[in-house]
């Protein structure tokens, strides 16, 4: 299954090198990521998707917790958690179909950020699953260009990740 | 205010009303080294650490061994390492140097051996542009350290050594790599010295103790146990866990074996030993194991020259398993009882819980137990090591009675090295440890080449000592060149070859799995290895008959200060024996000897 493992770790170079020659290291797979500072500027978070199953995210767990720079982790998948993505999608509207891609991101709570002529380009966020839902609702050959930040997560409740 | 290191350009200055030292970060390296108590480095010069050179020339506290090869420093250090229970250092230079050293930093990762190297780097200002020696150390070394660093600041100098040898030697070790650009050691910039006394780090803080639960479960697994089985590693002689684990297992009477990492860990000699297990384990090793009610894993990995294959692995047992690092626990074969924890610390409580219930043993429980080591000693009678001298002359000497004639030679005490193939398997077979530390190969990585550097690294930290390198034609050929650094130093290592004129592994494979055809596995063109060693001023002696071995290796013993090189000439057919069948085979299903198997 898809786990989302959140990693707090020192904000250092190289740091995410370690995570990324882990993964690629043991064969484990990474289907999104994202990295960036969190409040406390000596610390980053990481988010990764990774399909794998129960022996297999233990090992990574394992694994990542063994490096040093790695502060402390979570697989959130385990618990209760709310996770996002953004997309970023231009696509072809002209003519009648300006009115259908509007309706079609109304729809899934889209917002229009950039129009030219031809183009709308809307900013979307939501699961995954959402937004591949999105993609699914809108004709294939509108798609000028998808760009995903992948998955972001954090637990639900008082539960936090801190060091 | 710490002394002042010897021959140091220094100048003082005050800071907060105390004096301090005012030292260029060459300076400040060395000096950070001797307070971290090192007293000898391996390595090689070179461009980025000429400051760090001239930085070493000013002093005399500690020694520096200059090597012939960069490969060979690292497993000199390791050699270090594994004799004494202290990190081993090296020094090489960027690029060419440092890129030499990978083998030797990835020998000691695999068998988590305690090192820092320290590398050299082109200035931070030609960093990424391609520059004359320039590698991306930390890059290339990434996969095979515990950890390292690349040193942006020469204030970091102190901290940032403190840290790699805590690391380094802390939890489960491992080799720590400090990348430093050639400006941070720049002889005219000077910075405050000051070394830490400790250092802590937030993310990572190795186990102290196990769980008392988990213990106290296993302790109840343990005085349940009909066929009960002791396994252990490198983890137990790493982990300076030999004593405990030899108190605990005498006081329970179980069987016992080691992993060829693990050897010298339990006396060799004594009774309970089942010899080593795996791939070349004895015949009543890996019987025990594959029979036991349960098995209690001690700072072993359950490595894949262990287990064969895994899903046949121990079928009836009950797994405790023991281990500083959690990484390892369940990773290959999955334990119902983990302990994380120190070895030595762990088996300390184990044993004070086990002792009332040893001593209230029923009648029942012991007659299980007596009746588990008839089935053992039946395993045992079937001497799966007695060498087979069948169809050769008299006079033929087989690899394995040249590792016996050694132990007679060396009175079974002296440090043992060894390189990788088949007498690498007869020096752990037939020459037993009966402590820690003594024993000394590589066998995660099995890196040919390492013996002799291994066996330099021990005599310069035990310069009395009897170091022993057993070694054949074709791995001694991997860092021969160090027999120059020998000659340098003094180091009256005995060198022994088993020569049997071909990768003999590598043969027995292709004879047992590609039906003979001996692909690339003769070593053709080899030297005169006596008139070789003597060229470097050394002395050798070549043996052919077996009625002139004892003789030969009494005489090269009695050298004290001489290398000797002893080349032994053995039959070039032997195999080694037993060994696992694969694929698919259980831990029993074993060749026993050409042609039988179980
Ligand atoms: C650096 C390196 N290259 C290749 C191998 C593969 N290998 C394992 S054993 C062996 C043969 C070793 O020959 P020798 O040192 O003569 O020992 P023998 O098996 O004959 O006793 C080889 C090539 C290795 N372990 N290490
Ligand atoms: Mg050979």
């Amino acid at each position: 299954m898809r786990r989302i493992i959140s990693v707090l770790m020192e904000n250092e170079a190289g740091a995410l090198s370690r995570v990324i020659g882990l993964f690629a290291q043991r064969g484990y797979n990474i289907e999104t990521l994202t990295v960036a500072p969190t409040e406390d500027e000596t610390l980053s978070r990481l988010t990764l998707t990774t399909p794998a199953g129960d022996h297999e995210v233990e090992q990574i767990t394992k694994q990542l917790n063994k490096l040093i720079e790695v502060v402390k982790l979570v697989d959130l998948t385990e618990g209760e958690h709310i996770e996002r993505e953004m997309m970023l999608i231009k696509l072809k509207a002209t003519g009648a179909q300006r009115a259908e891609v509007k309706r079609t991101s109304d729809i899934f709570r889209g917002q229009i950020i950039d129009v030219t002529q031809n183009a709308y380009t809307i900013q979307l966020t939501g699961t995954t699953d959402k937004l591949d839902a999105f993609l699914r609702a809108i004709p294939e050959a509108s798609v000028m260009e998808v760009v995903r930040s992948g998955v972001s997560g954090i637990s639900r409740g008082d539960k936090v990740l801190s060091s | 205010m710490p002394a002042p290191a010897r021959g140091h350009f220094e100048v003082l200055s005050l800071n907060q009303g105390n004096i301090v030292e005012k030292l260029s970060g060459g300076d400040m390296l060395i000096r950070a080294l001797q307070d971290e108590g090192v007293d000898v480095i391996f390595g090689y010069p070179g461009g980025a650490v000429l400051h760090i050179y001239d930085a070493l020339f000013k002093q005399n506290q500690i020694q520096h061994v200059l090597v012939r090869h960069e490969q060979a420093a690292t497993h000199m250090a390791d050699g270090y390492a594994r004799a004494t229970g202290r990190p081993g250092v090296v020094f090489v230079t960027s690029g060419p140097g440092a890129t030499n050293a990978i083998t030797g930093i990835a020998t000691a990762y695999m068998d988590s051996i305690p090192m820092v190297v320290i590398s050299g780097q082109v200035q931070s200002h030609l960093i990424g542009t391609d520059s004359f020696q320039e590698t991306d150390m930390v890059g290339i070394s990434r996969p095979v350290v515990k950890h390292s660093y690349l040193v942006k600041r020469a204030e970091d100098i102190p901290e940032t050594i403190k840290k790699a040898f805590y690391i380094a030697t802390s939890g489960r070790p491992g080799p720590v790599v400090v990348d430093i650009p050639k400006d941070i050691t720049n002889p005219t910039d000077f910075f405050d010295y000051d070394y830490p006394e400790k250092v802590s780090l937030r993310s990572y803080s190795p186990a102290t103790r196990g769980h008392t639960g988990q213990i106290k479960k296993a302790i109840k697994l343990l005085s349940e146990a009909e066929r009960p089985m002791i396994y252990t590693g490198g983890g137990v002689i790493q982990g300076n866990a030999s004593e405990q684990l030899t108190e605990m297992t005498k006081l329970l009477g179980f069987p016992i074996t080691n992993t060829l990492m693990g050897l010298g860990a339990y006396p060799g000699t004594d009774p309970q030993f089942l010899g080593m297990l795996g791939m070349h384990g004895t015949f009543e090793a890996n019987n025990a194991m594959h029979h036991c009610d349960l098995l209690l894993a001690i700072g072993a990995r359950f490595d894949d020259r262990i287990t064969n294959t895994v899903s046949k692995f121990c079928p009836y047992a009950k797994i405790v398993h023991v281990d500083i690092d959690p990484a390892s626990v369940s990773k290959i074969v999955s334990a119902d009882v983990p302990i994380v924890g120190p070895v030595d610390v762990v088996l300390d409580e184990m044993t004070k819980l086990l002792e009332p219930e040893v001593a209230k043993r029923s009648d029942k429980q012991k007659q299980m137990l007596k009746e588990w080591w008839e089935q053992i000693e039946g395993w045992r009678r079937q001497e799966c090591l007695k060498v087979d001298r069948e169809g050769v002359s008299d006079e033929t000497i087989k690899p394995q009675e040249g590792v016996q004639a050694v132990f007679k030679a060396t009175d079974g005490k002296a440090y043992v090295t060894s390189d990788v193939g088949q007498h690498q398997m007869f020096a752990a077979l037939y020459y037993p440890f009966d402590e820690p530390r003594k024993w000394i190969n590589s066998g995660g990585l099995g890196t040919m080449g390492f013996g002799l550097p291994a066996a330099m690294g021990v005599q310069m930290a035990f310069p009395d000592e009897q170091v022993v390198c057993i070694t054949g034609e074709g791995s001694i050929q991997m860092n021969i060149q160090e027999l120059s650094t020998c000659s340098q130093y003094g180091l009256p290592v005995k060198i022994i070859n088993l020569n049997n004129q071909s990768l003999g592994m590598v043969k027995q494979w292709q004879d047992m799995q590609y039906e003979g055809r001996h692909s690339h596995s003769y070593m053709d063109s080899l030297p005169d290895f006596i008139a070789l060693v003597e060229s470097y001023g050394h002395v050798g002696f070549r043996v052919e008959k077996l009625s002139e071995l004892d003789d030969t290796l009494k005489e090269a013993m009695s050298l004290k200060n001489r290398l000797v090189f002893v080349d032994i000439l053995v039959d070039p057919k032997e195999h080694v024996y037993p060994m696992l069948v694969a694929p698919n085979g259980s831990m029993r299903d074993m060749w026993l000897k050409k042609g039988v198997r179980t």
